[in-house]
């Protein structure tokens, strides 16, 4: 048996899988990993089920004892990471001895840090996943604590050295471009304020969590006024009143009747919630074949294609 | 109308405005697409006017998805009929009372009316339940009377009780577990109306009757007068 024994747990650490599924139905938000890019790469890099459970550490600032030997992989948010204070690598994996001191230092530039350990995370299921939805305040479905113990599913398992090559790490660092797929209630905007949106530059503001990001910039002028509650998609933009968009992201609210010029693609939704308070986004239209054609590659690449011997490479299958 | 939302979304509109058959057709409409059984088929949030259909971009593309959504679709207005009979009737119990309901007073005085009556014109019609959302379980309900509908609070509290019963404009709810809301509270209901066994409690398309009970009543069935 070995696990990390998390001894600080970071400003707010979840254990976090690719969501729920069939379950909006009930009022119930789908989480899941915000950053699916970093998310998919952790479980890439240990061989693990392409749904497996990470923990996903925000902004840092988190300490673990590893018991007994165990092989973890970290991706995200560029930081500084150590092993009984050696510094080490992110984006590739890494093999942990009994009585190792894991630290990740407080995030600067992004937000969202991964660590995936063998088979994925051990925890206990609810609705069909391993999400943690802090808002819902399910009982036992909390953030993590100190103390808690983070157990693999499959311990014993063991993958050769890897390391994501550096031409397919996400680079999170510049402005973020997000794509606007047009949808809802975008033929009810403004020409001028669709373009208002599409050409200006947003701000991230500290109001923004795993529910959704609010950006401040160029307020649109006149939104269209509320419409009949409807189904949010993830992604989706919301222009309430004062005409400053809202990203809704992975644990946002199922319906909602603020009017949406549109959808932010999923990969886009990962870049954007890498952004800190402060950091720089933009809309740029884009339809939707291109997010198709996007989200499949992505999926294809994660399902057919393995490593090379070297650890440094991909190939397809 | 169905229309690409994003990449893995569509939204199917019924009708352009609220009207109370359509929870009862969207209610058929969500079992058919279910019973069909569809490998791409990942999520569904049914709400007042509109079906979202989340689906599996990996296995299925819009144009193959609304091909195989619109056979189901056409077929659901030769059904609304039988849809209407089938829906089931939930009844709900309600103490209401100044000490459950802390806005009782101020909407009875707002309608022109006393609490009884603001009570009796609230559990005299049968609601339908129009959508589920803002947390799991809470199903907004329609319509109320319109001499007792009232706007939400200017300024929502911070803490509203599990099993309080409110009013904003012509629906109603109740909220499954202690969250914030700005609905105006005229009661309280001991029944649970979510739990992570059973799931909700209550879904799209059921009607729902309120039925007014005593303090000894709501006590004897679990309920909690914390405020």
């Amino acid at each position: 048996m070995s696990w990390l024994e998390v001894i600080h747990p970071g400003v707010q650490s979840s254990v976090q899988d690719s969501g729920r599924r069939g379950y909006r139905h009930h009022g119930l938000a789908a989480g899941g990993a915000l950053d699916l890019i970093s998310f998919t790469w952790a479980n890439k890099l240990l061989d693990n089920p392409r749904h497996a459970a990470c923990l996903e550490i925000m902004l840092g600032g988190f300490r673990a004892i590893a018991h007994g030997s165990l092989q973890i992989a970290i991706t995200g948010a560029r930081t500084r990471v150590a092993v009984n204070g050696e510094p080490v690598e992110l984006w590739r994996t890494l093999n942990l001895n009994d009585g190792d001191e894991l630290t990740i230092s407080h995030s600067v530039h992004n937000r969202l840090i991964y660590l995936a350990v063998a088979g994925g995370l051990d925890s206990p299921e609810q609705f069909g996943s391993r999400t943690v939805v802090v808002r819902e305040k399910f009982e036992g479905r909390g953030p993590l604590k100190r103390g808690d113990k983070l157990v693999p599913r499959e311990p014993q398992r063991k993958v050769p050295s890897r390391e994501v090559p550096a031409h397919q790490r996400p680079d999170f660092s510049s402005e973020v471009v997000i794509g606007l797929i047009a949808g809802y209630q975008y033929a009810q905007f403004q020409r001028s304020d669709i373009l208002r949106l599409t050409t200006s530059s947003y701000t991230v503001s500290d109001q923004s969590d795993r529910m959704g990001f609010r950006l401040q910039g160029p307020a649109l002028d006149c939104p269209p006024p509320g419409i009949i509650s409807e189904g949010i998609a993830h992604g989706s933009v919301q222009i309430p009143g004062d005409g400053q968009p809202i990203v809704l992201l992975n644990d946002g609210q199922t319906i909602g009747g603020y009017p949406k010029p549109g959808v932010v693609p999923a990969l886009d939704c990962s870049r954007l919630a890498q952004q800190l308070p402060g950091g720089r986004v933009r809309f740029e239209l884009c339809d939707l074949a291109t997010a198709q054609n996007q989200r499949r590659l992505f999926e294809l690449h994660y399902q057919n294609t393995r490593w090379c011997q070297n650890g440094q490479a991909l190939e397809w299958l | 109308m169905i229309e690409p939302v994003s990449e893995d979304t569509i939204l199917i509109t019924l009708a352009p405005a609220i009207d109370d058959t359509l929870p009862a057709r969207i209610a058929s409409l969500v079992d058919n697409i279910w019973r069909a059984g569809f490998r791409w088929l990942v999520d569904m949030v049914p709400s007042y006017t509109t079906l979202m259909v989340v689906y599996d971009p990996m296995l299925i593309d819009f144009r193959q998805l609304t091909a195989e959504l619109r056979p189901i679709i056409h077929r659901l207005s030769t059904q609304a009929h039988q849809a209407e009979l089938k829906s089931r009737l939930v009844e709900l119990p309600v103490y209401y009372s100044v000490e459950t309901g802390p806005d009782l007073q101020w909407l009875a005085a707002e309608s022109g009316l006393d609490c009884e009556e603001v009570i009796r014109r609230h559990s005299s019609v049968e609601y339908r339940v129009h959508a589920l959302g803002f947390a799991p379980g809470f199903a907004f309900m329609g319509q109320v009377d319109p001499t007792i509908a009232a706007p939400r609070k200017t300024t929502p509290r911070k803490q509203v009780p599990a099993g309080s019963v409110g009013i904003a404009n012509r629906q109603t709810a109740v909220y499954p577990q202690v969250s914030p809301g700005g609905w105006q509270l005229i009661g309280r209901c001991p029944t649970r109306l979510f739990d992570p066994t059973n799931l909700s409690l209550l879904k799209v398309g059921d009607r729902v009757r309120f039925t007014p009970i005593s303090r000894e009543a709501f006590l004897a069935a679990g309920g909690e007068l914390i405020s």
